[in-house]
């Protein structure tokens, strides 16, 4: 069954990215039934009964966010829109920033009208200089046609929205750090509570949104939640971009229902296993989900489904290891990751990150000592819920999955100093 | 921060010091295009320019990985060296083959200063991976040929 794409229906088209395109393609018209039918309260109900949950990684539902946020009108509130996408075998956010930025900026003008906010940014990775420029050439036409600024057409409203360029630190994706960059400081997250839906940039109540999340607003509007909640699993509605990366014969971003069966993205989207091999390990929503074996490829790409297994979802970054993987290869190389983007602020984290490396390492040469399995899990034991953010427990994620799944491996590594997979 | 203090989260906008620092990261940027890195000079500049002291601006400068406090080539070769260009094959070699064609081991600069060569991690490129970053470009489905051409051509050969 094909489905129809909803958040990358403009990705293919020449020009995608230009505001007349997007114009001709239905755009803006969510936001003007937004602000001339409905009001702040009703768009907070409609997202609420959509049951729209973030893609950015955690999950949580969105209207249940924005009712967070407090009502009075004469407190200053702030949109953040999180295009920090930095977590290994995800990239959906830079295309959809890249190819279709007009429909992240229609949801982001309906989020900050229905919370109240009259300035919102956009906090972009530091690397994306094409996302860059595509952001502000596209905030600009929007501008230039009346749907930002003063009186947004002729409804009142007054939004302005601007591009903050990120440097080069995966822990600004975590929402806490993402605010701290914008202040000009180092990227350290601070500690929840308070969130920052009441306290959040300037101290002020902030919103912060994953692209992805704020592009499915305008389609909730226009064609309404009962239409949205259809699509997908029960407690988790919606389309969603899965990336398929690795060991895949068509890597690529897919849109589909969130609940589709993991096999079926790999073998009927992604074309299967490349040369044919068999899979070995699945990393079903990014660097920091706990790995699945060829065991669980019937689950469905959901958040309960994927839980009930001992995973997440994620940013449903999938990434796909065949049956010659190292797996201890793998392990390390995602820890390194982790060990170095710590940002240092937690101590279980800065250093017991690194001693993790160490010790995978060493396995990895072929230098592995009696006892280091164990070592292992103790040190991450020491690290997860030792932290003030989520860096810490996603840094242990592949290690204690990977064990979990093929401690076999390891042992094998440790007393014969090779892997076993190639041999 | 306590509750009696939320109780007073004031309607009000940044005040003048909030906004000045948060254009800390922009001037560092332009700092860094208009002196090549972030020299002690640079960074002085930038911070009185702010009004902030040097060290807050260095604490900063130095969180950041796009940040450079030493001096690098013209061209930063920056090959990702992540879990998917992995298993995708070829990241490995591309490294490989950029350290003998330039004859400089990742983290270093070739002596006429044009090139420095750097790994890092993920791109938010995989599904075109193996990819590599030259200054601002991305460069993806890399090989080392595809590579060689680049070099060559950025080299003014």
């Amino acid at each position: 069954m094909t489905f129809e794409k909803i958040l990358l229906r403009n990705v293919d088209l020449p020009n995608s990215e230009k505001i007349d395109v997007y114009l001709e393609r239905r755009g803006y018209q969510a936001l003007r039934k937004a602000l001339y039918v409905h009001t702040p309260e009703a768009l907070i109900n409609m997202v609420r009964k959509s049951g729209l949950r973030g893609r950015g990684g955690a999950g949580f539902p969105t209207g249940l966010k924005w009712s967070f946020v407090p009502k009075d009108s004469d407190v200053t509130k702030y949109v953040c829109v999180n295009t920090d996408e930095g977590e290994p075998g995800t990239f959906k956010d830079r295309l959809l920033v890249e190819r279709d930025p007009h429909s992240v900026i229609e949801g982001t003008i309906i989020t900050s009208y229905a919370v109240g906010a009259h300035r919102a940014f956009v906090y972009i990775r530091g690397e994306f200089f094409m996302g860059v420029k595509r952001w502000m050439k596209a905030i600009d036409d929007a501008y230039a046609r009346g749907f930002l600024g003063k009186d947004i057409l002729g409804s009142g409203f007054d939004l302005d929205l601007s591009v903050h360029r990120g440097a080069g630190a995966y822990i600004c994706g975590e929402e806490t750090a993402l605010l701290e960059s914008l202040e000009g400081k180092r990227g350290e997250p601070r500690p929840k509570p308070p969130y920052p839906a009441q306290v959040g940039l300037y101290g002020q109540p902030t919103l912060v949104h994953n692209v992805e999340t704020l592009a499915n607003i305008p389609h909730i509007v226009l064609r309404g939640p009962e239409w949205y909640a259809q699509i997908g699993a029960e407690n988790s509605t919606g389309p969603k971009i899965f990336c398929v990366s690795g060991h895949v014969k068509r890597p690529g971003n897919y849109e589909l229902p969130l609940g589709t069966p993991l096999r079926e993205i790999i073998y009927d989207h992604a074309g299967g296993i490349r040369d044919d091999k068999e899979v070995k390990a699945v990393i079903p929503g990014g660097a920091s989900t706990p790995m699945l074996t060829a065991e669980h490829l019937d689950v469905s790409m959901d958040f309960e489904s994927l839980a009930a297994v001992g995973s997440m979802l994620g940013t449903g970054g999938i990434i796909v290891m065949d049956e010659d993987t190292c797996i201890v290869d793998a392990t390390l190389r995602l820890t390194r990751f982790f060990a170095h983007e710590s940002c240092g602020k937690c101590t279980p984290c800065r250093v017991g990150t690194q001693r993790l490396v160490d010790i995978l390492q060493r396995i990895e040469d072929g230098r592995g000592q009696e006892g280091d399995v164990d070592r292992v899990l103790g040190l991450c034991q020491g690290i997860m819920g030792h932290t003030f953010c989520a860096l810490g427990d996603a840094a242990v994620n592949p290690t204690l999955s990977s064990i979990k799944h093929f401690r076999e491996e390891y042992e094998y590594h440790i007393e014969h100093q090779r892997c076993i997979a190639s041999s | 921060m306590p509750p009696e203090e939320l109780e007073d989260v004031p309607s009000r906008s940044p005040t003048e010091e909030q906004t000045r620092r948060s254009m800390l990261l922009t001037a560092l940027y332009i700092a860094q295009e208009q002196y090549g890195y972030l020299s002690e000079e640079a960074l002085q500049r930038t911070a009185e320019r702010l009004n902030i002291s040097l060290k807050d601006a260095y604490s900063t400068a130095s969180f950041y990985s796009l940040f450079q406090i030493q001096p690098l080539g013209r061209y930063v070769i920056q090959v990702c060296e992540g879990l998917s260009c992995h298993l995708a094959g070829g990241a490995e070699r591309l490294v490989e083959y950029i350290q003998r064609k330039l004859g400089i081991e990742v983290g270093q600069t070739t002596p006429d200063r044009l090139f420095t060569l750097q790994t890092v991690q993920c791109l938010a490129s995989c599904g075109t991976s193996p990819t590599l970053r030259i200054n601002d470009e991305l460069y993806e489905d890399m090989t080392p040929e595809k590579a060689d051409r680049l070099l060559d051509q950025l080299a003014g050969r």
